[in-house]
């Protein structure tokens, strides 16, 4: 087992002051019940199920901040330029796989930094850490066959007092990643140095064809911190962002010439929306239960950097991209007027036809690319975007809720031309060679001892759960037995397919691509996974953030 | 070499969202929810002193809490052998800037004495405190800390809040928790990162 290095590691912090309790302390008898620490506005129901309430802001004033792409910069301009194996000052890893094979064009550089952020006129404004000091961090647009060089600085205050901690890892989900860009948890960095990440932008099956398959593409991702044991709170502090990768079928342009593009709709009717819920103290700062182990729930409804936005739209179809970022909460969304929408997209892929629904489920870390079409409604009318699901703890969703959230709000402001399509047939799915099987594991998600275990064992981060031979396929078995906890799973690297829920077919909007794999209490999902072009360790966690850094995750391996 | 200067140039480029009002706030230290207001109630140490959680046994601390009990046969004896192990590593940072502390979870057996007993016939020294107290403050402060399970009859199980450890710095706010059994140069590693 290779031992757990640490990435340029920082002096470990020694409080300045001997604080050995003295005897007169120990004296100092404290002649209380049920005495707590001075609390501030904070209600206690009970000593584990707390309720926070944030002070009140108005919803639907906030307008939802929509980002032009990130620019990318000249190769000229990083210096040292970005290599093959790391460069000086560079932290340590291995040397990129492929950059031999898939030299990047694009160059970018993302700052990792504190800032200030508003997340709503009527809260003082709030300290968050963003990429590039932005909430929600920048929005990539990449394309499949321009591969990509992001030189990520670290540069968050190194005197950190607070939630979450000054080390990063940025992980890319679910890009098709060789393994030492992929921002294992383990891959972190300090504060004051950077690391070099290598984005192929090549479709999965080059071990077959030069260029891979394209019908494995990927197209809403998104990227976040994922330093292990504290990934819950560096995200919710706000390090996630999203990145968009178009190719030639979905190229980004409504009106492209091109046979066989499909003309989703593009420009800005192609929206990112991420879903985040959070809670705020008087001062403005974010709150965050670092106790709470089932899951942490915020009382306010954050979407792109905003609590409760609206939208102003015109009269024609939009694609939103919309994505549950956590940490632990399920969201349910339906239109107010009752109006179905059109999920074109699951966990970031294209399904292979659109499937019409008049809701839909988004679990932690999940993503559905949904068309609205509000060509339906007059100008001047409003559409809520609203939540269904009931959930008051971090255990899962509870049923519908009788009086649906309201999240954001559509106002529909103006005629547009509208020479997008959303055509019957979308991207094909690959087919499944059960042949390619060479072996069967089965993952118990269980409850022991207070925490979550993944066949019986907690995080060991140098242990391996799996030693998979590259370029082979296998059927994993997830199968929950820890009592009431939902564990929406998530698999690094390559896209799976889910061959069976519980016995019976996969659900309607599961049976394409995913990444995560919601498995209910009691329920038993078996997914089907290759492990092709790239070698190295990856993980399979719970993206319920707070079960992830509670030590519910494994390493994996896939080797030559 | 890129300054910082140049990198924040580059930040209103990568972006059209418009900010909303600056509102001019301080971010100063929020002792209202320092260590998010872990309860500040009466213990009772090994040695029979009874001093509060919090503010005595917390505050500005780097810290290691375990719950266990005496006549626990489960993972317990393994898990304080483990502990130990920390202790033994830790140095003579136990007892100084860090301090352990394991709680029972069976105070109306683990007396002071008792606990007094098991520490002395395990050969631990200064900077390590096992607690006992009044069930219902004992109880609230497990649940606070995150060991509980939402199942009341699961909760009741008190073998179920044996198995993990809480590593914190109050004055940074910085919490994890990890398996109380990890290997201990593991559990030393998480300390480092407080």
């Amino acid at each position: 087992m290779e031992p757990l290095k640490e990435n340029c590691p920082e002096q470990a912090p020694i409080a300045n002051k001997s604080l050995r309790i003295s005897r007169r302390e120990m004296l100092k008898t404290a002649a209380v019940g049920a005495s707590i620490a001075a609390i501030g506005t904070l209600p206690v129901r009970s000593a584990s199920a707390r309720t926070f309430v944030s002070p009140p802001t108005r919803p639907f004033v906030e307008p939802l901040p929509v980002y032009a792409p990130k620019a990318p910069v000249a190769l000229s301009s990083l210096v040292p330029a970005p290599a093959k194996l790391p460069v000086a000052g560079e932290c340590s890893r291995t040397a990129h796989q492929a950059w031999d094979t898939c030299a990047p064009v694009k160059f970018y550089e993302l700052d990792v930094r504190e800032n200030q952020h508003s997340f709503h006129r009527d809260l003082p404004t709030s300290r968050i850490w963003g990429y590039d000091g932005i909430y929600p961090g920048p929005t990539f647009h990449a394309r499949y066959g321009e591969s990509v060089c992001v030189r990520v600085r670290n540069n968050l205050p190194k005197n950190h007092v607070g939630p979450g901690i000054p080390q990063i890892s940025l992980h890319l989900h679910n890009l098709h990643t060789p393994s030492e860009s992929d921002g294992n948890p383990l891959d972190f960095f300090d504060s004051g140095t950077f690391r070099d990440l290598h984005y192929p932008n090549e479709y999965a099956g080059l071990n077959v064809a030069p260029g891979g398959d394209p019908r494995e593409a990927l197209g809403t991702l998104w990227y976040h911190d994922h330093r292990f044991d504290f990934t819950a709170a560096n995200v919710y502090h706000g390090l996630a962002g999203f990145y968009l990768l178009y190719d030639t079928l979905d190229s980004g342009s409504e009106t492209d010439p091109t046979p066989g593009a499909l003309r989703l709709p593009s420009g800005r009717y192609d929206v990112p929306l991420l879903f985040q819920d959070k809670s705020f103290q008087n001062t403005g700062a974010l709150y965050y239960d670092l106790f709470n182990t089932d899951g942490f729930l915020g009382d306010k409804h954050v979407v792109n950097g905003k609590i409760q936005p609206y939208f102003q739209v015109a009269r024609r179809k939009y694609r939103f991209r919309m994505l549950n970022g956590g940490p632990a909460r399920f969201y349910q969304f339906a239109l107010s007027s009752g109006f179905p929408m059109t999920v074109v997209g699951v966990d970031g892929n294209l399904l292979p036809a659109p499937v019409e629904v008049k809701d839909v489920m988004i679990v932690p870390a999940e993503r559905m690319d949904v068309i609205i079409d509000f060509s339906r409604y007059k100008i001047g009318q409003s559409v809520f975007l609203n939540n269904i699901l009931e959930q008051t703890d971090g255990r899962g969703p509870k049923g519908i809720l009788k009086k649906p959230q309201n999240i954001m709000r559509f106002d529909v402001v103006s005629d547009a031309a509208d020479p997008s399509v959303v055509p019957k047939a979308l991207r094909p799915l690959p087919p499944i060679n059960l042949n390619e099987v060479v072996k069967n594991r089965t993952f118990d998600l269980g409850r022991s001892n207070g925490s979550w275990v993944i066949n019986g064992e907690l995080y060991e981060p140098n242990v391996f759960a799996a030693e998979i031979k590259a370029n082979t396929a296998e059927i994993w078995t997830l199968r929950n037995s820890s009592g009431g906890w939902h564990h929406p799973m998530h698999i690094h690297f390559e896209e799976g397919r889910i061959l069976s829920r519980n016995g019976a077919a996969p659900r309607p909007l599961e049976v394409g691509r995913k990444d995560v794999y919601n498995i209910g209490p009691n329920e038993e999902v078996k997914v089907f996974l290759r492990f092709r072009d790239f070698v190295g360790r990856y993980v399979m966690h719970c993206h319920n953030l707070s079960h992830e850094d509670h030590a519910m995750m494994i390493n994996w391996r896939i080797n030559p | 070499m890129i300054s910082r200067r140049s990198l924040l140039h580059c930040i209103p480029a990568c972006t059209v969202a418009a900010l909303g009002p600056a509102i001019p706030t301080t971010f100063a230290a929020n002792k209202d929810l320092r260590s998010h207001a872990l309860p500040d109630l009466p213990v009772v140490t090994h040695e029979g002193k009874r001093v509060r959680f919090y503010s005595d046994l917390i505050e500005g601390k780097i810290v290691l809490i375990n719950f266990m009990y005496s006549t626990c046969k489960g993972i317990c004896p393994g898990m304080t052998t483990n502990l130990k192990d920390v202790y033994r590593a830790l140095g003579d940072r136990v007892g100084r800037d860090v301090f352990m502390y394991s709680i029972t979870l069976q105070p109306e057996k683990d007396t002071a004495e008792r606990l007094r007993s098991y520490v002395k016939a395990r050969g631990i020294g200064d900077g390590w405190y096992f607690l006992t107290g009044e069930a219902f403050d004992l109880d609230q402060i497990r649940k606070r800390l995150g060991f509980y399970d939402p199942n009341p009859e699961v909760d009741e199980d008190r073998t179920q809040h044996t198995g993990m450890l809480r590593v914190g710095n109050d004055a940074r706010q910085r919490w994890t928790m990890c398996p109380a059994l990890a290997e201990p140069s593991a559990i030393v590693r998480s300390v480092s990162w407080m």
